[in-house]
């Protein structure tokens, strides 16, 4: 094989040990990424997936150069990446046009930038408009224009200036099933046809079936802290035919690695009760989803047993709420997750046999044994003289392990789930936690 | 450079021909250049200490008054427009500044302006010696500290607002920092400010005519404009003159209105970043008229270009990113040090302010300075709790007939712009001929001119409750107290509290002017702070001025930190609608 010199040489994109660590205000630092090492090819495709929150929007930042490292190097060509680099463009999930620009405008932004004469930016972004199906809406503004049309210009804006490297951030998830659908086709039709001078793309995507129609290699990160955690080759000719044996069996693989809570975090979970520690990601699922999915799992088609694609497509779910949910009842011991499928345990079958009230019990139980952290606040509670504490408290202790927004919405979850479950009371005005029946 | 430099316009194309609106933009345009230069020349016109201006009350003066006093009013917004821009992207893009930039905004804000007039205007007298110029720039400097902090708090919230994948965006496209200053930042500002910008302009025409007459140490000079005839027809005793300035405001508010909001207005929509609902603007006629006509085309187009090429010879200039790397404890320690020198600054000044007072004032007159301010607290509170008990109901009346609320807003709009101190002399001479009460009598005043806040939040607050909740209030059978406890009164509270702020601060500062009136050689005093710092104004008593002004500040901040924050707070947690 080669040596690593000279695959540094062919590689376009070189990420080595990359580390990023977020400080917060009044804590330590909070690791979101650890050591990550990547490399992107000429003429490849790879697609980034994991579960939110497992860095991969981040690592597409550092790799842009809009975010920088707190450790590690990323090099393009050869040459550091010490800021956004001529030569790589990116696509947002929320299109990120200016919408005091025309369409025209905005695929302009990029050339005005680096001072290309008038005449020749009108000509280059005119073909661009063209190449990716915009005619006619030039002077439209972005406010006038669907979704899909919005996108469409951020590839425009994005391929105007000629990139080398395309980085994709979610670019289809903020469309619908069509829509996106359409646009996806056109992309991969400009590149297999290469009508496009770019030479690599890196795509970060929550949706499976996505990400093996388009890309060469899929990676998978895993999360708390990110980190890769397998690597796909999808070594298919295009187009690619969703419904054929080998499509399935590479989305199956996924699903399975995605659902199941592989290495560290088995062993963590094997003496769950008190150690589901307290920088558990709690996934925010919702009481009546979970129901919903629970009771969906055990009736026909499905009898207690489901093959993971064909439940989210029966359930009209998307990919990343279904991980939640799965996560939530594999969690609660409500469900197990193996080779693509998902099986209800006969907890959790008894939970949907039960009436009302005692649902709520065997859901209490099940905190009670499962969830760290719900245990910790009924052990306060019941030490407390007043049965009662400031959610304040509670909050600061996950701020030590998750950043701001994921703490207030992991305590969200906890206080769903644990007034749900008739655990504990909580008072929104006051913001207090307590024991008392209301 | 790849580009080429030539003249902004190379061509006569076809799209440049005349059009119909170029009839009406290009003496339109010929003539503004005319005015300004013909204000100018009158503004420095050479002038020495003592010297009378001929003021008249003939109203085939009042044209030219009028367009004196726009013109001072538009020199201050220009003003207060480049300041906060510098200001707020000074704030916004530094943390270190931000630390102290931003609490003195927050003071500089709720701190009565009146008060500070004749203290700036000896600086700037003594700028510019022999010439009327200094004057004009003290009067300037009064309306444009009514307008800037404003438009400045806009402008900084709007910076710190950008969203995250639009200044990504500007980032990966390589857009210089100055590119994204004019390109992103800006644009993404202009909606707000533009808002803030007409609320300050309501507000500034109060101040214009207050700051026109300026008394300097017993020497009163009347700058030429509506301030100074009112002030002159209120010595007189002239309430024919005062119908007529009334009516001249009343008119120049009307152009304003018409010719720079409600275009600016409709032309910000398109900077908004989140959809257009139904409630899009139609377009008025002078923006049409500035679209369409060529001349002012080719007059943006120049400017443009200009704009471009700055921006291109700035492309490497270096410019405050947002957050430099710098070694962690470097920062740290630079951190440290910042806040150390703040804080001796801060208790320098605090010294100074206090040794300056106490040389001259006893802690007995403090004590008594505090009592006023009592007097004055008082009846800011009565005077708000009266207008809500008035306009709260005929609110939500309006509220509730969204096609009524569509005519009555621009008038109330309208009425909100318009400079309450004009009708002073009518309310004061009523109390000179019914020999009432002062104390009481002239206490209204300080709400005459911001009361239509609350009105006008309360109607906009009750067209924003959802007819849903209406309808189940119906049908339930929701009625009389129970409806406005448990419907109206939450629904429009948030709206109701933003009015009740903007209305009881113009009430703290006008008490400046209420609490004293004149008619005539009959001078009217009520008892209170304002009218105690009318006094010492008028005396040319710095120490007891600036005590004066110090107590009442520190009562505006109390206020609005104990009252109307808290309830700002609960407005928020609580009855927001989403």
């Amino acid at each position: 094989m080669d040596t690593l010199a000279t695959q540094t040489e062919t590689n376009l994109i070189t990420a080595a040990g990359i580390c990023k660590t977020y400080r917060q205000p009044d804590h330590a630092g909070r690791l979101v990424l650890d050591h990550v090492d990547f490399a992107l090819k000429e003429g490849e495709i790879v697609a980034i997936l994991g579960k939110s929150g497992s860095g991969k929007s981040t690592f597409l930042r550092i790799v842009a150069g809009l975010t920088p490292p707190t450790e590690g190097n990323v090099r393009y060509r050869g040459r550091p990446v010490d800021g956004p680099a001529q030569g790589i463009a990116m696509v947002f999930q929320s299109f990120a046009l200016f919408p005091w620009l025309t369409v025209l405008g905005n695929v302009e932004l990029g050339l005005e930038a680096q001072g290309v004469p008038r005449d020749e930016r009108r000509r280059r972004a005119i073909a661009a408009i063209d190449l990716i199906g915009l005619d006619g809406f030039e002077s439209a503004y972005p406010k006038e224009l669907s979704g899909g049309m919005r996108q469409r210009v951020g590839f425009a804006r994005a391929l105007v200036v000629n990139p080398d490297v395309l980085l994709l951030d979610e670019p289809f998830s903020a469309l619908d099933v069509l829509t996106a659908e359409t646009l996806r086709g056109d992309i991969m039709d400009l590149w297999i046809d290469r009508r496009v001078p770019t030479k690599g793309i890196i795509f970060v995507s929550h949706n499976i079936e996505e990400a093996v129609e388009i890309a060469d290699r899929i990676i998978i990160f895993g999360s708390d802290p990110g980190c890769i955690r397998a690597e796909i080759p999808v070594p298919m000719p295009r187009p690619r035919e969703w419904s054929s044996p080998a499509f399935r069996r590479i989305v199956d693989e996924v699903y399975t690695l995605l659902t199941t809570v592989p290495g560290r975090e088995a062993t963590r979970r094997g003496t769950r009760a008190d150690t589901l520690s307290m920088q558990y990601r709690l996934p925010g699922a919702s009481i009546q989803q979970l129901v919903g999915l629970l009771d969906a799992l055990t009736a026909p088609p499905f009898n207690g047993r489901a093959d993971l694609p064909h439940l989210a497509d029966n359930e009209n779910l998307a990919t990343d709420d279904l991980m939640v949910l799965i996560e939530a009842l594999q969690l609660l011991n409500f469900a197990q997750v193996g080779g693509g499928d998902i099986e209800v345990t006969p907890l959790g079958r008894s939970f949907v046999d039960a009436d009302l009230q005692r649902r709520k019990q065997i859901f209490a139980d099940s905190l009670m044994r499962n969830i760290g952290f719900i245990v910790h606040i009924r052990r306060i509670l019941d030490e407390r003289p007043g049965h009662a504490a400031p959610e304040a408290r509670f909050l600061g202790e996950l701020e030590d392990h998750l950043s701001e927004e994921e703490a207030q919405r992991v305590l969200e979850t906890v206080i769903n789930w644990g007034r749900y479950a008739e655990l504990f009371a909580y008072d929104y005005d006051r913001g207090v936690l307590s024991l008392e029946n209301p | 450079m790849q580009q080429r430099w030539g003249l902004p316009i190379v061509a006569w194309p076809s799209r440049l021909r005349p059009s119909f609106w170029d009839g009406i933009a290009l003496p339109l345009v010929i003539g503004v250049i005319m005015l300004i230069a013909w204000a100018s020349q009158q503004m420095s016109a050479p002038y020495h200490p003592g010297q009378p201006l001929p003021i008249s009350l003939d109203p085939r003066y009042l044209p030219q008054y009028g367009i004196r006093t726009v013109l001072r009013m538009i020199a201050a917004l220009g003003a207060a427009l480049v300041f906060s821009l510098a200001y707020a992207a000074v704030a916004a893009k530094s943390k270190r500044a931000e630390k102290i930039l931003i609490p003195i905004l927050d003071i500089l804000q709720s701190v009565p302006i009146l008060g500070f007039l004749s203290i700036t205007v000896t600086g700037f007298i003594a700028l510019f010696p022999g010439s009327l110029l200094g004057y004009e720039c003290a009067a300037i400097f009064a309306i444009f500290t009514s307008q800037a902090w404003n438009m400045t708090f806009s402008l900084y919230q709007s910076f710190i607002a950008v969203p995250g994948d639009l200044r990504e965006a500007a980032r990966m496209y390589h857009l210089s920092p100055w590119q994204s200053f004019w390109q992103l930042e800006v644009p993404f500002a202009l909606p707000q400010l533009i808002w803030n910008m007409m609320m300050s302009v309501s507000g500034g025409w109060f101040f214009v005519v207050a700051s026109e007459a300026i008394s300097v140490s017993n020497n009163q000079v009347l700058l030429p404009g509506i301030g100074s005839y009112i002030s002159l027809a209120i010595d007189q005793r002239d309430l024919g003159a005062v119908a007529y300035a009334i009516l001249t405001m009343l008119v120049l508010i009307l152009i304003y209105d018409q010719l720079l909001f409600r275009p600016l207005l409709a032309w910000a929509q398109r900077f908004k970043v989140e959809e257009i609902g139904e409630d899009e603007i139609e377009p008025p006629w002078f923006l049409v008229m500035v679209q369409r006509a060529r001349v002012i085309r080719l007059l943006t187009g120049a400017a443009g270009t200009g704009a471009t090429l700055l921006g291109r010879a700035t492309r490497h200039v270096p410019w405050p990113q947002a957050q430099p790397a710098r070694p962690r404890r470097a920062a740290a320690a630079g951190d440290a040090l910042w806040n150390a020198l703040l804080l001796a600054v801060a208790a320098g000044a605090l010294i100074g302010i206090g040794s300056y007072i106490h040389a001259e004032v006893s802690l007995h007159e403090v004590a008594r300075v505090v009592l006023l301010g009592l007097a004055t607290l008082t009846r800011v509170i009565v005077l708000i709790a009266l207008a809500a008990l008035v306009w709260v109901p005929v609110g939500v009346w309006i509220g509730l007939r969204p096609r009524l609320a569509r005519h009555v807003q621009p008038i109330i709009q309208f009425l909100a712009a318009f400079p309450a101190n004009l009708f002073f002399p009518i309310v004061v001479s009523a109390i000179v001929v019914y020999k009432l009460n002062p104390e009481i009598w002239l206490s209204p005043l300080m709400i005459l001119g911001t009361q239509w806040y609350i009105l006008f939040n309360v109607i906009a607050g009750t067209l924003a409750l959802p007819t849903d909740y209406q309808l189940v209030a119906g049908n339930l059978g929701v009625r009389n107290i129970l409806w406005w406890r448990r419907l109206v009164l939450p629904g429009i509270f948030p709206a109701f509290v933003t009015g009740a702020v903007t209305a009881s601060g113009g009430s703290w500062n006008a008490s400046i002017v209420a609490e004293v009136a004149k008619w005539g050689n009959t001078t009217l005093q009520a008892t209170g702070i304002g009218a105690y710092i009318a006094q010492m104004t008028e005396k040319g008593d710095f120490p007891r001025l600036a005590l004066g002004i110090t107590v009442l500040c520190l009562y505006v901040l109390l206020f609005n930190r104990l009252l109307w924050r808290r309830l700002y707070h609960l407005a928020e947690e609580r009855l927001r609608l989403d």
